[in-house]
């Protein structure tokens, strides 16, 4: 038998404390190389939807905040599109990617509740976001989804909601009202609490 | 909108269809670092202690941004002279990295954003929050970024970073190293990994290289100079290619010739 002929993957290592040089460098006090940092706006112009801020801190698992997390996010526009599908709304970048605060270690992002998307056999999955954490300590980064608690039915109803066992972890999950669009999503990493992370 | 949010926009690459039988290779998680790697201390309180749960792809994780070239400045990959106020340049030796961005298969990916940042010649970063008693070069930022060709190289010019301690052990150093950022075309692909360079001794003490369960691993993060492409009086050139997921694909999605 011949082998199959296949390359590995690149090894991860972690982002370091010091990521935000390479990806956010005006964050990180490296000034003038380029004009603005990457992801640091998602929403460009006159896109339609409702308009969200999405805050959250990122903590360990004794509960302290991390204060060197950088968080990315992917999304749909508010009518389920991806940018560069068909009839996305060029308005919306649907990625963005920030850092948490040095200080607090909380994140925020400006964006747009995002519309369903359809599931590989054609069901709609609820609202979501794909969140992808990185920081000094996480050898992998790490993938999750917000969903929105105020959106009952169509998470009942979401087909990767619904293959998780353990329902009391589902909670970890949902991005939460604060009032005037604003929602909160914390990251717990290790812990009773600990936040469903995704193996896709 | 401005000329510069034109520029910024982020665009993914049209026709992302999910094909039956498609999605992407399953992660092999053996292979990359495990979460809890006691010998890097911090991974300790920062490493999930469940299982992560596994779900078939869908739309949402094989799609992803694109980034279109005319984001870029002139000197985005030249980290020597991209934040220096001497014409000469940052000081150190003068390397160029060059490689290819391709899939498990083999295959080039064209259109892949990669972000490097790294140390300067004498182990410093440029950070607001690092205090290791090198000095700061004047004429030395640390970040670049470059978009793979449509074959999936790309090609940077910076110096050599030089190796530092930091606390982890009482003792522990980082082989000279330089950060690695790489988005693919799905949001799936994200990866982020170091590049060490041929021969430093350095690797083999190194607790976040020792993550890596394999040697095979390691190694396959380790730069090759390169001699033949080494340019005379001027750089020497080390070849570190990057590998991401690939994607499962069907006869129905990529037609054969002629069909």
């Amino acid at each position: 038998m011949r082998a199959i002929e296949r390359l590995k993957e690149s090894p991860s290592q972690t982002a370091g404390p010091y990521i935000h040089i390479g990806a956010l460098p005006n964050f990180a006090g490296v000034e003038g190389v380029y004009p603005e940092d990457l992801g640091h706006r998602m929403i460009l112009g006159n896109a339609a939807g409702e308009r969200i801020t999405l805050r959250g801190t990122v903590y360990d698992g004794t509960g302290a905040a991390l204060r060197d997390a950088m968080v990315e996010i992917w999304q749909a526009d508010a009518a389920g599109k991806y940018a560069g599908q068909d009839g996305a709304d060029p308005a919306f970048t649907g990625w963005g990617r920030q850092a948490g605060d040095m200080e607090t270690g909380e994140f925020a992002f400006e964006t747009l509740k995002p519309g369903p998307v359809p599931f590989r056999d054609g069901r709609m999955q609820a609202p979501h976001i794909s969140v992808w954490i990185v920081a000094r300590g996480i050898n992998l980064g790490l993938q999750t989804r917000i969903y929105f608690a105020d959106e009952a039915e169509a998470n009942d109803a979401d087909p990767i909601l619904s293959r998780i066992e353990h329902r009391d972890r589902i909670g970890t999950l949902m991005a939460r009202p604060e009032g005037d669009g604003s929602y909160r999503f914390d990251i717990r990493l290790q812990g009773e609490a600990e936040t469903i992370f995704f193996d896709i | 909108m401005s000329a510069f949010q034109q520029k910024q926009a982020v665009t993914q690459t049209p026709g992302g269809h999910v094909a039956p039988g498609g999605g992407l290779y399953a992660r092999d998680r053996t292979w990359h670092p495990a979460a809890l790697t006691p010998a890097y201390k911090t991974s300790v309180a920062r490493s999930p202690s469940r299982a992560p749960i596994s779900f078939p792809t869908t739309v949402s994780e094989e799609t992803g941004p694109v980034f279109t070239r005319d984001l870029l400045g002139p000197l985005d990959a030249d980290l020597i002279h991209n934040y220096a106020k001497s014409p000469e340049g940052a000081i150190g030796p003068r390397i160029v990295v060059q490689g290819r961005v391709l899939d498990e298969d083999g295959r080039g990916v064209p259109g892949a954003l990669v972000e490097v940042w790294q140390a300067n010649a004498g182990g410093r970063y440029r950070h607001k929050k690092e205090g290791y008693l090198a000095p700061l070069d004047p004429d030395f930022g640390g970040c670049g970024r470059c978009i793979t060709d449509e074959f999936g190289n790309y090609e940077f010019r910076t110096i050599q970073p030089g190796p530092y301690p930091w606390p982890n052990g009482p003792n522990d150093w980082r082989p000279a190293h330089i950060h690695f950022s790489v988005f693919g075309q799905s949001w799936g692909q994200r990866l982020i990994t170091q590049m060490y360079f041929d021969g430093d001794p350095m690797i083999w003490h190194c607790p976040i290289v020792g993550t890596i369960p394999s040697r095979e691993g390691i190694e396959s993060l380790v730069a090759r100079l390169d001699m033949a492409a080494t340019i005379p009086m001027d750089a020497r050139v080390y070849r570190f290619d990057i590998v991401l997921r690939g994607r499962r694909q069907t006869l129905f999605e990529n037609r054969m010739e002629g069909l």
